[in-house]
């Protein structure tokens, strides 16, 4: 049993905590229960089933902090364990920038745990599979999936007085769908905190159909295109995007948000002014704990408005050192979207290049958010309204930031890696090369 | 912990801490590392519970792994320590094979009773899931090994060097590249030792003790009244080696173009720092390069990564076949370009050899994590496509009877699954030097060290960028470029090899985290080459202005 109750992970802590003797102790108890199943060439390849559990314990003396961990929590080893990361303090160097446990914070209840999904059997799981390989094996296709489901939990408790604790389940689908004449492939992801929203053959049949629809792709010539970006594909890069609201590297100089001449992009306006992006943990379709790893309470926060930076994440130590409130990193991403549904975008798009999703997004340039990949599973030519024909496989050379400057239309929003994001129609997307790939 | 977790902790980027995972086990002291762990008269006994307890539940066949996973990470960034980590994975993972059918099943008590247990539940997976197995596994003989041992050839474990030594080592290489003109340093020492012991109904009981280590860091300079700011990352490479890599052995140091240090088998952080500090400036005013055409000369510690992503990945023979389509992809070296026995993948001068016993390399062990003794085989031989890389359940695939022993799994936790051998480009057999390729280079341009990279799903297009680049007219080094990626496919870019420096040149790169798998798994795995010329490569400009 990895899922312990609220009132459980507090008697282990409470009692863990009872064996401190340091300045200051946190402990951290997580337990999950995962299952997967796996599945190529149309039938299961593996299959398994994982339980954890572990509690860390973060002692300090002063500026020495130590950590050690365990994965039984009988009364000698929490005492052995805590004395480990007493040991360890006191050995080692002194950390500058070491910020003591917070105290007591409350939080509101999250939206993350889901009975239903807790209780996914491995039925469950090889009937997502059936549902993938049968309606491909009747169309000529062969599917290669991958289904996994979580469930777990986390608590934090510090001697300061902090008491934190989590419940939450995840259930997280792809598949590629490939035609046996080697010349179409398709592919499709969901994701879920509530598995009865999961339907894997209505999923299963997009892919096929992209499979069968990306066969015998047209070669065209590399250039600069507008294209409407599915969520699977702009993610990719807005998440890399994301990562950049960090105020530290912008302070330092190093990061696409620092200023030339010194100072940061905060209060600028980066993109289009129909750009919104905020985080919010309890947003129904995405919801995320409530507080993060240092216990800090997680609200709704404004990140871009109206094409304007509104905030970058400030670490507790930064905010210290500069004065400011510390800003928590995002949990999640939600960006405003439109009416236009995906058909709306392409019927009113004259020339353009529909795209699934990119693959093997790699960094070029930290200084501009140049990023490098290609398009993958469903990339086709659209003409006058219409899809016309697949065509192959592009490399881009492209950065967000660009990308949402060219921002022509913003479609419906979908959920993706635990996002909010909207089909996007952009003009002047930068393809660099073409791929053979299929 | 998925792949790109790891390898923003590796790429150093700002703030990058490394928590203890559940993968990585439970954290410890680093005096607990020295502990010796079981005896191995008594992991004997234990894997033979798992072996005689499969047998008697039906299983035609199994194997036990009982592994102790030792890392310790130590991070610092200027003056100061991040994070020092050690940690202890220890546990047992039992595979079968009953109804024809592969079964797994791990645990982290390892006693019989948890042994027996997890036996039990491996045959039942397999059981179950022989229900809907199409096609039998077939395994290819093993020879029996009896009881066998070994270990990598280190002359220093990291775990009885103080963690004070290496702390101050790291601080001091970060001190040189401030003294240089660095803004900023991140640093990192990546150590790991696997303690398996494996055992199979074959008859085969092998103790390994594998180290590998990796010293890293990225320096950055800025020039704040342009707003600019550029990178310069490490030269080092991880390596199958102890902590005796960082000693710095002159001989192993090898002089590179425009006052370079290149390192074989030891390195000097301190002096790599200094320079990397000079290089990070340089590169601030150094020249954007004009897109076109270019004759690249690709030094080791680059072309390694380039290796790696167009022959090692499309070679695996489990993505030839498909298993790996929903996630890395497939590939374009499909079986009938292998049967045909002309598929030229390269020029003739390019051979390129899969090898699990090159000494230092990341991918050296005794015995795979399936009990097969590992060898050296040839993929490519004079520019033709020759062989895949494949296991023991995999071989009659391609109508062959031994496994290449390239298994492998991360953990006792995960299934052990084909994975990539460290795969090498052989040096060139007349007396050539990196000087002597500069001088016939009329237009080109000089790459050393790993930069961004990216290749599509069946790994034709890929783009790689560097660390530094020099531009190369008339037989001279002219200056330092920026802004330069090439992007090129892959058979037109190994037929375009059209020289490779001799063995005096030869070294190996490396990859820390390679990932692969659902649930993905990381591996280990180096690429040795000698410096190499590549005609008329396509070099974009990078730059943007935002």
């Amino acid at each position: 049993m990895a899922i312990y109750t609220k009132d459980e992970a507090r008697a282990i802590m409470e009692k863990a905590l009872s064996f401190s003797t340091a300045d200051a102790c946190e402990i951290n108890l997580n337990g999950s229960e995962s299952g997967n199943i796996r599945y190529a060439r149309n039938t299961v390849s593996t299959s398994g089933h994982r339980s954890n559990q572990n509690l860390v314990v973060q002692s300090n003396f002063g500026l020495r902090s130590g950590t050690a961990s365990i994965d039984e929590f009988d009364d000698e080893s929490l005492k052995k364990v805590v004395k480990r990361a007493e040991e360890l303090a006191q050995l080692s160097p002194e950390n500058p920038e070491f910020m003591p446990p917070l105290g007591p914070q409350s939080y509101d209840q999250s939206k993350t745990f889901i009975e239903d999904s807790a209780n996914i059997s491995p039925d469950y799981r090889a009937e997502v599979a059936n549902s993938s390989i049968g309606p491909a094996a009747e169309k000529d296709v062969t599917a290669a999936g991958f289904f996994n489901d979580s469930s777990g939990f986390s608590a934090m408790m510090n001697s300061n007085g902090l008491f934190a604790y989590n419940k939450s389940t995840n259930a997280d689908f792809t598949v590629t769908m490939r035609t046996n004449d080697g010349t179409g492939s398709g592919w499709v992801t969901r994701d879920f905190n509530d598995v009865n929203k999961f339907d894997p053959v209505e999923a299963s049949n997009v892919a096929i159909n992209k499979a069968l629809m990306s066969r015998e792709a047209k070669a065209i010539e590399p250039g600069k295109y507008t294209v409407i970006l599915e969520p699977a594909a702009s993610i990719g890069l807005l998440n890399n995007m994301f990562r950049s609201f960090n105020a530290r590297t912008a302070d330092e100089g190093r990061s696409f948000m620092s200023k030339e001449g010194g100072g940061t992009k905060l209060g600028e306006k980066i993109v289009d002014e129909r750009i919104n992006v905020w985080s919010d943990p309890l947003h129904p379709d995405v919801p995320t704990a409530t507080w993060n790893g240092e216990g800090q309470p997680l609200k709704k926060m404004k990140w871009i408005e109206n094409g304007v930076v509104k905030n970058l994440a400030y670490g507790r130590y930064w905010a210290k050192k500069n004065g400011v409130e510390p800003v928590p990193f995002a949990p999640n991403g939600i960006m405003e979207g439109g009416d236009a549904s995906l058909e709306d975008l392409i019927k009113s798009t004259k020339k353009g290049i529909l795209v699934t999703r990119l693959w093997y997004i790699r960094g070029v340039d930290p200084q501009t958010l140049l990023y490098t990949g290609l398009t993958r599973d469903g990339t086709f030519y659209i003409e006058n309204g219409q899809l016309k024909h697949p065509v192959k496989n592009f490399r881009f050379n492209e950065s967000p930031i660009i990308m949402l400057n060219n921002l022509e239309t913003l479609g419906q929003q979908v959920r993706i890696d635990g996002n909010l994001i909207p089909y996007m129609k952009v003009r002047d997307f930068t393809f660099t090369s073409l791929s053979d790939a299929v | 912990m998925k792949r790109r977790n790891f390898i923003q902790y590796a790429g150093l980027g700002a703030g990058a801490l490394m928590v203890p995972s559940l993968l990585m086990g439970n954290s410890i002291s680093a005096e607990a590392l020295l502990n010796p762990g079981l005896d191995v008269a008594v992991k004997k006994r234990l894997a033979d519970v798992a072996l005689n307890t499969a047998r008697s539940l039906g299983a035609t066949y199994a194997d036990a792994r009982i592994g102790r996973y030792l890392n310790q990470y130590v991070f610092t960034r200027e003056d100061k320590v991040q994070n020092v980590v050690n940690t202890e994975s220890f546990g047992v993972g039992v595979r079968v094979i009953a109804n024809g059918t592969w079964g797994f099943a791990s645990t982290n008590n390892v006693t019989e009773d948890g042994i027996k247990k997890a036996t039990n539940q491996a045959v039942a997976i397999a059981k179950a899931n022989s229900k809907i197995q199409k096609d039998p596994v077939k395994l290819a003989p093993v020879k029996a090994h009896g009881e066998v041992s070994w270990k990598t050839p280190i002359k220093k474990d990291f775990k009885d060097v103080p963690v004070s030594e290496k702390v101050d080592l790291l601080l001091s290489a970060n001190a040189a590249a401030m003294e240089n003109g660095a803004n900023f340093v991140n640093s990192a020492l990546f150590m790991v030792n696997e303690q398996k012991y494996f055992a199979s109904t074959d008859g085969s009981y092998i103790d390994q003790d594998v180290h590998r280590i990796w010293p890293t860091f990225n320096v950055t300079a800025i020039d704040r009244s342009a707003g600019k700011f550029k990178s310069r990352g490490a030269m080092s490479a991880p390596m199958g080696l102890g902590y005796e890599y960082l000693d710095g052995d002159p001989a192993e140091k090898l002089d590179g173009i425009e006052g370079m240090k290149l390192y074989r088998n030891s390195y000097d952080i301190v002096e790599d720092a200094i320079l990397a500090a000079q290089q990070a400036k340089a590169k601030l005013t150094a020249k954007s390069v004009e897109a076109g055409k270019y004759d690249l000369v690709l030094e080791p510690n680059h072309l390694g990564l380039t290796i790696h992503e167009s022959v090692g990945h499309p070679l695996e023979l489990d993505r030839v076949l498909g298993y790996e389509a929903n996630y890395a992809g497939t590939s374009f070296a499909t079986l009938d370009k292998w049967k045909s026995k002309n598929f030229k993948y390269g020029s003739e001068i390019v051979n390129l050899v899969a090898d699990k016993t090159y000494p230092g390399s990341l991918g050296a062990v005794g015995y795979d994590d399936e009990g097969v003794k590992t060898k050296k085989w040839d993929l490519v031989r004079n520019g033709i496509l020759t062989n895949y890389q494949a296991i023991r359940d995999q071989v009659h695939m391609i109508d062959q009877n031994e496994s290449h022993g390239c298994c492998y799994s991360q953990s006792w936790n995960d299934v052990q699954f084909q994975r990539m051998p460290n795969v090498s480009l052989e040096a060139g057999k007349e007396k050539y030097s990196i000087n002597d390729m500069i001088k016939d280079v009329e237009k080109g341009i000089y790459i050393a060290g790993r930069g961004s990279y990216s290749i599509d799903q069946q790994r034709y297009n890929f783009q790689f960028g560097g660390t530094v680049f020099y531009e190369i007219k008339n037989g001279k080094i002219v200056g330092m470029l920026d802004d330069v990626a090439y992007q090129s496919n892959t058979q037109e870019f190994w037929n375009s090899c059209i020289k490779i420096c001799d063995k005096d040149d030869y070294r190996i790169f490396g990859s820390f985290f390679d990932g692969k798998g659902q649930p993905s798994q990381i591996s280990a795995v180096s690429h040795g080459s000698s410096t190499s010329r590549f005609k008329d490569i396509n070099v974009i400009n990078t730059g943007r202005t935002i």
